[in-house]
């Protein structure tokens, strides 16, 4: 039973919370009209310690959930390179102390562990992410706290971030190259199937403006959640549109139920090919059906011949948990750490303002397995050189089509009179 | 031999004064002690909480097993989240959309959403309406048990995959992000961030004082008669199906409150976090902590948060295992919950002195008889 005098310290109790509320929105710090620029930089305030003869970097990927099976790649790569930094001398004299954290496939996760990273752990660096959703994630994190954020897979493009440094190829360096080997073939008629989420949406996006200027006429787009495995009845679509090609954009495991519907419809890569940008020599052999004959835009190959690949993929065979089979998204984390370490070196200094200034003022390069690459310290992209491989019997890639020369990289396509320039002009800057 | 009650105004004090010892600790104790970093996690075990709190008073006094709490989490959570992607945007279109279909405006759904008043009015009238038409239409049909656990668990799966497909309206699975202020106030700023998560655990605290009331009122006894009894308050002259109705529709708020506050302090929402795995670990937490019980549900959602982030660190491959042990554990052991632990200690240690009256025997009984 409820008795008024009850009812009354009830009352009391909420209006106390009332009370505090309202204190708490007095008491409070910036708001919209501020200048931010001063609350950023005491945020900003790093916690990173130089003093001792170790530096602490974080390794930040997905060991658990639907992603760990690639990531859980780039992770030992990462560890391989540090290692291997570590016996040359570390970074500035320092050897590499590593933080690994689990993003566990899941976005909020990726940045609650950046921050971990930062504040708790006060890394200098972090390294890792996989799919643009998880770059999304850790993105408004590292640029709130003036982090570093190392990213080694092949995105979107359109972003650009001072905070992010981008070592896997953007749309210029791998989406424009396969459509010119697509243009040199005679391609006629494009089908585009993808993964229902940013990176597909985006390259199907610049794909449909560039297929408008080749002259190559889309006749279907499909996409299914990253996490369905179901094609038949989008295949069924691609059976009837009878396309010279198939543009493919889907990611993870989701490719080996498209191959298995492929397959089913009677699609042969002989009368119509499938040029995928999510498959490579670790996807390969998992697709449970005989892939040879399809294509793979990339910017490394395990069959590349240059000097430093050997090497590299000597190296990777002898580690442990290795699988033995090398990739374009392994090959550029390993690119990422020795960047930083060419970064630090040259501006004396773990300090994120003094490495950002470095990749302005010095040329950054490092002699990759995909060849020496060099660093555009304005855009935080690196120059690469576009491959088209054909699968063969082995699940390697035979190249058959390479560009004439390493692409300077270009996430918004400035020099592409093709793109809209009202649509770059939304885009630079814009949330989200 | 029947055991004497405590008074209830005893228990009430009890419960009030639990209820003021929670808040200090999240309001001021907890600010003072814990890095940016906690206090931020802390914050989203809150919101976590605060939907607890409503799961307690829908499962744990109502009996009605809401395993699709996450499609309230959402409404709210996605209602602050466009609005803060508008506010972030300013007068533009929010960059992903222009990302998908670079010509197209704003779609017209997200245009009230620019209001801060209509946003927050959207995040109590939007699920009191959605858990008033569900309930209404379940609750008179008298669907219960598994059918209703099954039926709000499917709608979990629904709205997930619902928004992972309309990328473009939703932010699909990568969801909406990079919100850079709050009401006027600027994210990025500590002192706002402290004050986002004050927030949080004061509406926690205003929760807790509400299901305190709810349970002490007539309502209160009600519910738990209809968890019992159904039947029987029916025949009573009672309407269960109206009873079972306020208890869900509250909680529906609760959750929408927890995942509106989840948006500003995680900074990301993605419909991972609403899905049925999302649904799932929500009432996890609750079993865990004591689904009862005024503060179970909240204590042990909090535990389940603080376990993802500290163990999911220690042993990214081995902490869904140990939830799933110590759940299994709770349930076979200790149905009640971790909060049901003192009062088990409490008859443990009461036992030799207390005697309980031994079963009547069957020559006993014969002796009655004759």
């Amino acid at each position: 039973m409820l008795t008024t005098n009850k009812r009354m310290r009830a009352s009391v109790a909420i209006g106390a919370i009332g009370t505090t509320m309202a204190l708490v929105l007095a008491g409070c710090g910036a708001r919209a009209g501020d200048d931010t620029s001063t609350a950023g930089a005491s945020a900003a305030a790093s916690c990173v310690d130089t003093s001792g003869s170790t530096i602490k970097l974080g390794f930040l990927n997905s060991l658990t959930g639907g992603m760990a099976i690639s990531e859980k790649t780039v992770s030992n790569v990462l560890h391989m390179a540090a290692d291997e930094i570590n016996t040359s001398g570390g970074i500035l004299g320092k050897k590499i102390q590593y933080v690994q954290e689990d993003g566990a496939t899941d976005w909020p996760t990726f940045a609650e562990k950046t921050e971990k990273l930062l504040t708790q752990d006060c890394v200098a660096a972090i390294f890792g992410g996989w799919t643009s959703s998880s770059r999304k994630a850790v993105k408004p994190v590292v640029e709130k706290l003036n982090g570093l954020f190392f990213y080694p897979v092949q995105y979107e493009g359109l972003e650009s971030s001072p905070n992010i440094y981008y070592t896997g190829a953007t749309t210029n360096q791998q989406i424009i190259p396969a459509m010119d080997f697509l243009a040199s073939k005679g391609v006629k008629t494009l089908f585009l199937a993808g993964s229902d989420y940013v990176f597909p949406r985006t390259a199907n996006a610049i794909i449909k403006l560039y297929a408008a200027k080749l002259g190559i006429k889309i006749v279907g787009e499909e996409y299914v959640p990253l996490d369905k495995d179901d094609w038949t009845s989008q295949v069924a679509k691609i059976v009837a549109a009878k396309p010279d090609f198939i543009f493919n954009t889907i990611n993870g495991s989701s490719n080996v139920g498209f191959v298995k519907a492929y397959y089913d419809a009677g699609l042969t890569p002989a009368k119509t090919p499938i040029i995928s940008v999510s498959i490579a020599e670790e996807e390969a052999p998992a697709m449970g059906h005989e892939v040879t004959g399809n294509y793979a835009s990339w910017n490394y190959f395990q069959s590349l011949k240059t000097d430093t690949n050997p090497k590299f993929i000597q190296s990777w065979k002898a580690y442990p948990n290795s699988s033995g089979v090398t990739s374009d998204p392994m090959e550029a984390a390993y690119i990422s750490l020795y960047l930083y370490k060419s970064l630090v070196e040259a501006a004396g200094s773990f300090d994120v303002n003094a490495v950002n200034a470095a990749a302005k003022s010095h040329t950054i390069t490092f002699d990759a397995p995909e060849g020496k690459v060099t660093l555009d310290g304005k855009n935080h992209h690196i120059s690469k050189p576009g491959h088209i491989g054909q699968i063969n019997a082995n699940n390697q890639f035979d190249i058959v089509w390479s560009s004439d020369k390493f692409i300077e990289p270009d996430p918004y396509l400035e020099a592409y009179d093709w793109f809209p320039a009202d649509i770059r002009k939304q885009l630079v800057g814009a949330a989200g | 031999m029947t055991k004497l009650k405590p008074l209830p105004s005893l228990r009430g004090i009890a419960a009030l004064s639990g209820i003021a010892m929670f808040a200090v600790l999240l309001l001021a104790v907890a600010p003072a002690v814990l890095s940016d970093h906690w206090l931020n996690n802390l914050g989203k075990y809150c919101c976590w909480a605060i939907a607890a709190v409503g799961i307690g008073l829908a499962w744990g006094r109502g009996g009605m097993l809401v395993m699709g709490q996450g499609v309230f989490f959402a409404l709210g959570a996605y209602a602050m989240a466009m609005h803060l992607t508008l506010e972030t945007a300013g007068d533009r279109v929010p960059g992903f959309m222009v990302l998908y279909d670079p010509l197209a405006p704003l779609p017209a759904f997200w245009e009230p959403f620019r209001s801060a008043g209509f946003t927050l009015a959207a995040i109590v009238v939007l699920p009191v309406v959605a858990a008033g038409i569900l309930g209404y239409a379940l609750f008179k049909r008298r669907v219960k048990g598994a059918y209703f656990a099954i039926l709000t668990q499917a709608l979990a799966v629904a709205l997930a995959t619902l928004i992972s497909s309309t990328i473009r309206e939703t932010g699909g699975d990568t969801g909406l992000s990079d919100f850079k202020f709050f009401f006027g106030f600027v994210l990025n700023d500590p002192a706002n961030k402290v004050m986002v998560y004050l927030i949080a655990a004061a509406l926690l605290i205003v929760c807790l004082l509400a299901v305190w009331q709810f349970y002490r009122s007539r309502f209160g006894e009600l519910l738990v008669a209809t968890r019992d009894a159904e039947e029987r308050v029916r025949f009573l002259g009672y309407d269960p199906a109206n009873i079972k109705l306020v208890a869900f529709v509250v909680s529906a708020l609760m959750a929408s409150i927890g995942g509106a506050m989840f948006v500003p302090i995680v900074g990301i929402i993605t419909p991972a976090e609403i899905g049925a795995a999302a649904s799932i670990l929500m009432i996890a937490g609750v079993a865990f902590g004591g689904r009862a019980s005024l503060f179970g549900p909240a204590l042990g959602a909090m535990a389940v948060g603080w376990g993802q982030s500290s163990l999911g660190s220690t042993w990214p491959d081995g902490w869904t295992y140990i939830l799933g042990l110590l759940f299994v554990v709770v349930i076979l052991f200790l149905p009640s919950g971790l909060s049901s632990l003192p009062a088990r200690f409490a008859a443990i240690r009461r036992r030799p002195a207390e005697q309980p009256t031994p079963p009547i025997t069957a020559a006993e009984l014969e002796e009655v008889r004759a």
